[in-house]
């Protein structure tokens, strides 16, 4: 091919679908070239891209983990449970207080002039609209758990609530109530359970994603580095973040997703399974399970291979709709008066009960805040490199200000809605006098409430129907999320590498529910959780220093 | 009987498309026909370039160097997307109407079994596009 040894023209040849100049930002000169320490080859015909260190070890560790459980499930259950005991009893502390610095580190970024930074450079524009924007934020953060604990858990802390204070004779209260209870009080009992539940789906959770995802958002389109978790501790390691310490955070992000995403995918299994038992007679049991792992997760690599636009994007739209629906119907055919004051009254609840319910110290309500409180801060903790790498990968063009009210507080405020319309409505059939869907397993409650209401055949089955798809969703996006890691921080690296974790989920989800149930997922959550919750708190700082060194619009 | 060329550019992989932009050469200079670079990048910084920017400049150059001596200096197009693996079948469609191309010469992989789940991507533009696909594996290994 001759070369030309023309200067370059002087019109700029056409260009589609870049966004408008970017504007000031500061990127990190670094010598790093993403995929640099990647392996690449063509084994029997199939292409892989990977990073050879992040990708062996993870995926390794985590065949270990599926084969060891599954042959030894009696020991494995020892060992979750141990694991589980032991970090509630001493790391529960460290959960709700670090939990509570990432909500204030977002409120107060809220209000200071870094805020004004925008994500992508001072001049850029969204990739979404804003409607497109907040959906997508909204089924990437909760999904499954919306379905699973939507009626279960403001039912519990109900009931707990009511039956108030017992305490064991080492002067420990064993009952499970939240704070001080409220026995044989049923309104102070609903306000308090409401209040608790809220505290585990609202602005914490979402604080620790927004912290992800803000990061990952700056470290990747404001100072040029790849987008996996190790480019946030640039500040901190500097070149260091290209070996061994880089390698170990990257793989502790992938173990967090892969566990936070397995305990959601055995809830939604869990919770499909009696959905069908319940509305068709299909007998549950290990089988059953087993079986629907594997069928959900074959259609879920059929959208992996379709790919974001036509798998993830339709599918999440879809269920956007149905939950939508869900919700609507339960509003108006549930308690509709009492679910529109209901939910002021919650905000303002859940507002005064805060301090309370978030103070990691001296709590007398072990179990509450070790049982529940801990669990949930390790499950969200350990999706929020899957969430806030999602959530940064849609998020270019926004300023930090309104990324994190858009972050922190739509979703919290969706998540409060959701919960009244579904609580209120069960502990209004509670105190009506039905205890079907209190005494019921967990999965199974949120059948049960929708049995009380008209047309129980139709809206159970748009249950399983939403539990389903949300797996699917979350399992290919989470597979894209762990592939993008494991390739380095490369987003175009071969597909076959996202079907293969995308079977791995199914295979942990599977290996965990069989040896040791719904307290296994549990157990890992909380353990993968903990170590990535020193990563999110470096993360803090990381954020601070990140957003210091970009120039600040309006100032000169 | 050309007039617009289309080349698929993957930056990352130009070891591959050697073969490809020969081709792609050879035939603008026979026919005289304009070419046009396409390449796909993300909005996220990759290999290439940390931003989409740095991406089309880098595009533009190589347009540039790889012009054949036939009078056409070759434009170059830059498209984004979230996810340029899934959508790249897509996004080439698009380009062609875009640009008006009437010809695609494209690289490709040697035929393997796993091509009937995820084909390849000339094979999906062949089968989509009025254009024609002029498709240029690579040599085949002496075994």
């Amino acid at each position: 091919m001759a070369k030309k040894p023309v200067p370059p023209p002087e019109t700029p040849p056409e260009s589609v679908g870049i966004p408008v100049p970017e504007g000031a930002t500061n990127l990190i000169d670094t010598d790093y070239q993403i995929g640099q320490d990647n392996y690449q080859a063509r084994p029997l015909g199939v292409s892989i891209d990977i990073h050879g260190v992040v990708f062996a070890i993870s995926s390794l560790v985590v065949l270990g983990f599926v084969v060891l459980t599954l042959a030894l499930p009696e020991q494995a259950t020892a060992v979750f449970d141990g694991m589980k005991n032991w970090i509630n009893t001493h790391a529960t502390w460290f959960y709700l207080l670090s939990a509570n610095v990432f909500v204030l580190l977002c409120l107060g970024l809220i209000f200071s002039p870094l805020g004004r930074i925008r994500i992508g450079g001072a001049e850029a524009t969204p990739d979404f609209s804003r409607v497109a924007w907040f959906s997508m934020l909204f089924a990437a953060g909760m999904g499954i758990g919306l379905m699973f604990y939507g009626v279960a858990e403001p039912l519990t802390h109900f009931g707990t609530s009511l039956a108030g204070i017992t305490v064991g004779e080492d002067g420990v209260r064993t009952d499970w109530a939240p704070l001080g209870g409220a026995a044989g009080d049923p309104e102070a009992a609903a306000d308090l359970g409401m209040a608790a539940t809220l505290l585990h789906w609202s602005l914490h959770p979402w604080a620790m994603y927004a912290i992800v995802a803000l990061s990952l958002a700056i470290f990747s389109y404001n100072k040029g580095l790849p987008m996996t978790v190790r480019s946030i501790f640039y500040p901190i390691l500097g070149e260091r973040i290209w070996g061994w310490p880089g390698h170990v955070i990257d793989i502790l992000a992938v173990f967090a997703t892969l566990f936070g995403l397995a305990t959601s995918l055995g809830y939604g299994a869990e919770q499909a399974t009696s959905g069908l038992s319940h509305l068709f007679g299909i007998g549950g049991g290990d089988t059953t399970l087993v079986l629907l792992i594997a069928g959900i997760t074959a259609v879920a690599v059929v959208s992996i291979v379709l790919g974001v636009d036509k798998g993830v994007r339709r599918l999440s739209e879809i269920n956007m709709v149905l939950a939508f629906v869900l919700l609507i119907f339960v509003v108006f055919v549930g308690p509709t008066l009492l679910i529109f004051t209901g939910f002021f009254h919650n905000i303002a609840n859940y507002l005064g009960e805060l301090p309370f319910l978030s103070n990691p110290f001296a709590r007398e309500d072990v179990n509450y805040s070790q049982g529940w409180t801990t669990f949930y801060w390790g499950w969200w903790i350990s999706w929020s490199p899957f969430v806030g790498m999602f959530i940064a990968r849609v998020s270019r063009g926004r300023s930090v200000r309104e990324f994190l009210i858009s972050v922190l507080l739509i979703p919290s405020t969706v998540s409060i809605f959701w919960f009244t319309a579904f609580g209120t409505t069960a502990i209004e059939q509670v105190q009506a006098g039905y205890d079907g869907a209190a005494t019921a397993e967990l999965p199974l409650q949120l059948f049960m409430m929708l049995g009380q209401l008209p047309l129980m055949e139709i809206t159970s089955f748009i249950g399983i129907v939403l539990v389903i798809v949300f797996f699917i969703t979350s399992s290919d996006s989470g597979s894209l999320v762990i592939d993008t890691i494991t390739a380095g921080g490369k987003i175009d690296a071969p597909k076959p590498q996202r079907v293969f974790w995308g079977i791995i989920e199914g295979a942990i989800a599977i290996a965990l529910l069989l040896g040791g149930g719904l307290a296994a997922l549990q157990a890992v959550a909380v353990s993968a959780g903990l170590p990535f919750t020193l990563i999110l708190l470096a993360g803090c700082y990381a954020i601070l220093r990140g957003l210091l060194s970009e120039p600040r619009p309006g100032k000169a | 009987m050309f007039s617009k060329i289309l080349v698929p550019v993957d930056l990352a992989h130009l070891g591959a498309l050697e073969k490809a932009l020969t081709v792609a050469a050879d035939l603008s200079r026979h026919f005289g026909a304009a070419l046009c670079y396409v390449g796909v990048t993300t909005s996220q910084p990759n290999e290439i370039a940390p931003t989409p920017e740095v991406y089309e400049r880098k595009l533009k150059a190589f347009a540039h160097e790889h012009a054949p001596d036939s009078g056409h200096e070759p434009t170059a197009c830059v498209y984004h997307s979230a996810d340029p693996v899934a959508d790249l079948d897509d996004i080439l469609l698009r380009a062609i109407d875009d640009v008006g191309a009437d010809i695609v010469v494209m690289a490709t992989h040697l035929p393997t079994h796993l091509d009937a789940i995820m084909p390849a991507n000339g094979a999906v533009i062949a089968k989509h596009t009025a254009a024609s696909v002029f498709l240029v594996r690579p040599d085949v290994p002496n075994e």
